[in-house]
């Protein structure tokens, strides 16, 4: 049987999201339910005098009204942040309270202040705006690079500082610069950037007032977390009275890991008013609310040698957490942002320092690639900053600090298992035919256009593992994986797993990994996921680990299975254990040629008698059915890793600039559906143009968000790309028994700096920051014609 | 959304009679529902003309196209007789919003509401259109006085809009990449005896540029106003846009858009 591993086999979820069939949070009805609607503050910071709320109860059709009063005499917890990070002083990060509605002070603009439910939509809008709060507003802090100078915003945290945390050794790379023969140095923002996951975020809350159960719908990248999140902090109910389910959910990056306000008041609210709660946010509150990416001011050095070997590197951060700190929020400008900043190369002696604080404005957290694309873009803007001022090519200042052995010990923290960079760089020249470049740049040029190119090469840590080593870090959780494989008496298989699809295709590729394990065909299983009532705990899927982590889980918790068929097998057709192999499906005894399916064994294994005979299929020592499971931990992180080349055309008198290639080669070890991870690679590289180029998410001075829609915030489309052209190198992963690493994220990792080396390579070094829009580009060009008159 | 009466006129004189301060006329819908779902706008009467037959369809003569109030963008952009008589609007038409909009977008509503980054506008002024309501005919130069105000009165409707076909015409913009609405656009006209700049998204109401349509009407070609520096002070300055980067927007495209005449 050919392997389905590997293999472009179709999705098993277009037949119903392309018809319009899938059934997310928002199309869940209750019979009875009630319709929330949030009161959220206007004002970045204020104090919260007094809410009224008689009114709004008095108004038509209105059910309740809750505030931060009600919430708090129920002692219910808030929301959390879920890494704790010391600071290079050894002091604990210091973390405000997160209330889930705010009762004394707002500190962002949208943050919920009440809530209203009411028997309509319309009725609890109408009574949402009959709550009425008196304001005292107070300055706010927006700007991340002046927090540490503005008032304290929350009590007890000085300087708005959350820490100030530093990973490497400063004396070490003291040394390196001093031998230096020149310092590269770049001062960098990393723009802030709205998720826009294309499904709002939303909840549905049915209390069942017989059993005193909960159960919460939500938009949920990671139900059994947002369960035990809900229940261990927020005290809303025991974690066997609360089932969480994420049916379909329309997309995540990141912005959907976090419990939100909304799920943890909904859910404590519909028990205490008796009836079920409906709540969709409208576009204009995911803006607001969702957790943000990015948002980081950097200066990096790189000490370098004239001859282009790089000695030496140092980060200095400021990363912006927004107003409270969420559940990846402290780790992401950290563990997930510092080792990486040395990107692919062996750097002697390094170091990060990342200050972390707050402001008046919505929070920050992980945001697909998390820390790891604000690490690459530092690194990949000195390295190609070094190729320019030292006269080297782009690639070859990058091939000479590229490690040519596995494992390679990275400078701060990682131990790379595999990889080969030399050639994903060598296959991406040759598919970008970069030695084409110079005549495709003169034409251009005989355009009247400005034509850069840009390299990046990227290495990225996922499945962050193993779970001693993140727990010691300072992780809440442990970090690893479960499946439960189930065979049913007639031999269809549900595969359960604690990650959780939203545009994945776990459905698909979970599918033909098993298939292969157990030989059977794939329509015969069904990947079950997203449900804390169905299957084991799981811890979600973010960071590219549903495979690398999830993935192993299933494949180990099917070699259970076929183990126990074997010994079954063994019996049933009497010869020993060993003598049986398994294949394509069927327990084949070697000498005699006898065999089972694994159907009929997992028949047998759910009756296992027959009639007129006293004889059991099952081996002594072993209990009938054939339900296994798996908690899998990986040893190490995961690194993908890989070069894309980017080329743009700018057109110097409006500042538009044209993507014309992109060609990404990329190491995810081994494969399991190319078209899905080219779907994946495809997504994450508009993401990151779309960062590079387009997204702007703007406050004003007095925290009001001015970016708030798609009137304002430009998302990238389809037209705004050329076909993009990828490669694959593959090394086998060696921390997993697949040879799999992660692919969700390097789109978005690698991207950034490979468009924005380009743009600056057409702007003739001249730095501009992210996001090149085109007005900036203008400037640009018209500083670059001054410089160049004045050559002339 | 707050409740409102909703009313279908079988005529304009109906829905004119029902109009008052607190009501609006509605075509497609595209800036008034989303006014409406916002909060940002309330209407105690909502008065759909939609249905009036008349108001709908492109008729062609010799020297003018006129085009009935609530043809939407997407019939323009797709009309023969437009693309012949004057291919600019007809391509002005087909580069407005998206195919969404553009399949529910009426011109009366674009002119009405007489956003400051509208397409429709600059072509009124640049061919010297006549706006025809149904109590009188405004030239179009009178007829947008305003950020999103017009000369209309009270329970006045527009009915067609009628523009003068030119000899030559284009219209070039610069779209906003977030929302595409010009951040500027220039419709140049050349009618036999004069050539009409017309600029909209630069400033808060759709204007002549007297200086570029000047020079164009004594040479009509792109050298005669190449590298011409467009006074910025009037110029709107917001996050999309600085008013000097629109200045330089609004020569560069008055100079594209002769090239493509």
């Amino acid at each position: 049987m050919a392997s389905l591993v590997g293999s472009r086999v179709e999705r098993k979820e277009d037949g119903r999201f392309l018809q319009g069939k899938g059934r997310y949070t928002a199309d869940i009805n209750i019979a009875n339910q009630t319709y929330a609607i949030f009161v959220r503050s206007p004002h970045a910071r204020a104090k919260i005098k007094s809410v009224d709320t008689s009114k709004a109860l008095k108004s038509s059709g209105v059910v309740g009204v809750l505030t931060g009063k009600e919430i708090a005499e129920d002692k219910i917890g808030g929301l959390i942040a879920g890494w704790a990070i010391r600071s290079e002083d050894g002091s604990e990060m210091k973390v405000p309270a997160n209330p889930p509605l705010a009762k004394d002070v707002a500190n962002f603009v949208g943050e919920p202040i009440a809530v209203v439910f009411a028997e309509t939509l319309d009725e609890a809008k109408e009574g949402a705006e009959k709550v009425k709060v008196d304001y005292k507003v107070l300055k706010a802090v927006v700007d991340p690079a002046d927090a540490m100078k503005s008032e304290a915003i929350h009590d007890g945290v000085d300087k708005n500082l959350c820490y100030d945390w530093l990973l490497g050794d400063r004396k070490a790379v003291d040394e390196a610069f001093a031998k230096a023969d020149k310092i590269i140095k770049v001062d960098l923002i990393n723009n802030r950037l709205v998720p826009n996951a294309m499904e709002p975020r939303a909840c549905v809350v049915d209390y069942n007032t017989a059993s005193e159960e909960i159960t919460l719908y939500t938009t949920s990248q990671n139900p059994h977390l947002s369960r035990l999140v809900m229940s261990a902090f927020g005290g809303v109910a025991p974690e066997n009275k609360l089932r969480v389910v994420a049916p379909d959910v329309g997309g995540g990056f990141g912005s959907k890991i976090n419990v939100y306000n909304e799920e943890i008041v909904c859910s404590w609210a519909s028990k205490k008013i008796e009836r079920p709660i409906k709540w969709v946010a409208e576009r204009t509150e995911s803006f607001l609310t969702d957790t943000h990416g990015r948002d980081h001011v950097t200066h990096a050095e790189l000490a370098v040698t004239k001859e282009g070997k790089f000695l030496g590197f140092k980060n200095e951060t400021i990363a912006n957490l927004g107003a409270y700190a969420r559940v990846f929020g402290t780790v992401t400008p950290t563990y997930l942002f510092g080792p990486c900043a040395t990107g692919v190369y062996v750097i002697p002696a390094a170091y990060s320092n990342v200050k972390a604080v707050y402001t008046n404005t919505a929070p920050v957290d992980a945001y697909r690639g998390a820390g790891r694309p604000e690490a690459t873009y530092t690194i990949e803007r000195l390295v190609e900053k070094a190729a320019m001022e030292l006269g080297i090519d782009k690639t070859e200042i990058r091939m000479k600090n590229f490690p040519t052995e596995f494992p390679f010990k990275q400078t701060l923290v990682h131990t790379v298992d595999s990889g080969d960079y030399v050639a994903g760089l060598e296959k991406a020249k040759q598919m970008a035919d970069y030695a084409g470049f110079e005549a495709r740049r003169k034409k251009s040029e005989v355009n009247g256009k400005l034509r850069g190119i840009g390299v990046s090469s990227y290495f990225e840590a996922c499945g962050i593992a193993p779970s001693a080593a993140v727990m010691s870090l300072g992780c809440g959780v442990g970090l690893w994986e479960s499946a439960e494989v189930r065979f049913n008496p007639t031999g269809q298989i549900s595969v359960f797993t604690g990650a959780h699809s939203h545009g994945q295709s776990h459905q698909t590729t979970f599918a033909q990994i098993a298939a292969d394990e157990l030989g059977v065909p794939m329509e015969n299983i069904d990947v079950v996921h997203g449900d804390t009532d169905k299957g084991t705990f799981g811890m979600g899927t973010y960071g590219s680990r549903s495979l690398t982590v999830g993935g192993i889980a299933i494949v180990n918790a099917c070699k259970k299975i076929v183990a126990k068929g074997k010994r079954v097998a063994a019996k049933m057709l009497e010869v020993n254990e060993d003598e049986i192999e398994f294949k394509d499906g069927e327990f084949v005894a070697l000498k005699s040629n006898k065999k089972k399916t694994i159907g009929e064994i997992a028949f047998a294994c759910y009756l296992p008698g027959q009639r007129d005979e006293m004889k059991s299929p099952i081996p002594e020592g072993d209990e009938p059915g054939l339900i296994e499971s798996s908690f899998f931990d990986p040893a190490n992180f995961s690194f993908p890793a890989g070069s894309h080349i980017c080329e743009v055309e700018i057109d110097p008198d409006t500042g538009n600039v044209k993507v014309e290639k992109y060609t990404a080669v990329d190491d995810f070890g081994r494969i399991v559906n190319p078209m899905i991870v080219e779907g994946q690679v495809h997504g994450g590289i508009a993401q990151g143009i779309g960062q590079a180029l387009h997204e702007n998410t703007q406050y004003d001075e007095t925290g009001q968000l001015m970016t708030a829609s798609y009137m304002d915030y430009t998302m990238p489309r389809a037209d705004n790309f050329p076909e993009f052209n990828l490669g694959f190198t593959c090394t086998h992963a060696t921390s997993n028994p697949l040879g799999v690493k992660g692919c969700g994220e390097a789109g978005a990792i690698a991207s950034p700096p490979t468009v924005m080396n380009a743009v600056i390579d057409a702007l003739g070094g001249q730095e501009i920051s992210m996001p090149a829009t085109a007005e900036k580009v203008w400037k640009a060009c018209k500083t670059l014609k001054k410089s160049n008159a004045k050559a002339a | 959304m707050k409740t409102f009466n909703y009313h279908t006129p079988k005529d304009v004189k109906e829905a004119s009679n029902l109009a008052s301060t607190s009501s609006a006329f509605l075509a497609g819908g595209m800036t008034t529902i989303p006014s409406l779902k916002l909060g940002l706008a309330t209407y105690k009467d909502i008065i759909d003309i939609k249905s009036i037959k008349k108001l709908s369809g492109i008729k062609v003569s010799g020297k003018s196209v006129t085009i009935g109030a609530t043809t939407k963008h997407a019939e323009v952009a797709a009309s023969k007789e437009v693309q012949k008589a004057i291919p600019a609007l007809a391509k002005l038409a087909g580069n407005i919003g998206d195919a969404q909009v553009r399949n529910r977008g009426t011109i009366g509503g674009s002119i009405s509401n007489n956003d400051p980054s509208a397409c429709y506008p600059s072509a009124c002024m640049a061919l010297n259109a006549v706006i025809h309501t149904n109590s009188r005919k405004i030239p179009a130069e009178k007829f947008f006085t305003g950020m999103f105000e017009t000369a209309l009165k009270k329970g006045e409707l527009v009915e067609a809009v009628e523009f003068q076909v030119p000899e030559k015409a284009d219209y070039q913009k610069h779209p906003n990449p977030a929302s595409r609405y010009a951040i500027i656009g220039v419709f140049v006209a050349k009618h036999k005896k004069e050539v009409n700049v017309a600029v909209t998204g630069a400033k808060s109401c759709v204007y002549i540029d007297k200086d570029l349509s000047k020079k164009l009407s004594s040479s009509f070609s792109s050298s005669a106003i190449e590298g011409m520096k467009v006074d910025d002070s009037e110029m709107n300055s917001d996050m999309h846009a600085s008013s000097e980067y629109r200045a330089n927007l609004v020569s560069l495209y008055a100079k594209k858009a002769v090239e493509a005449c």
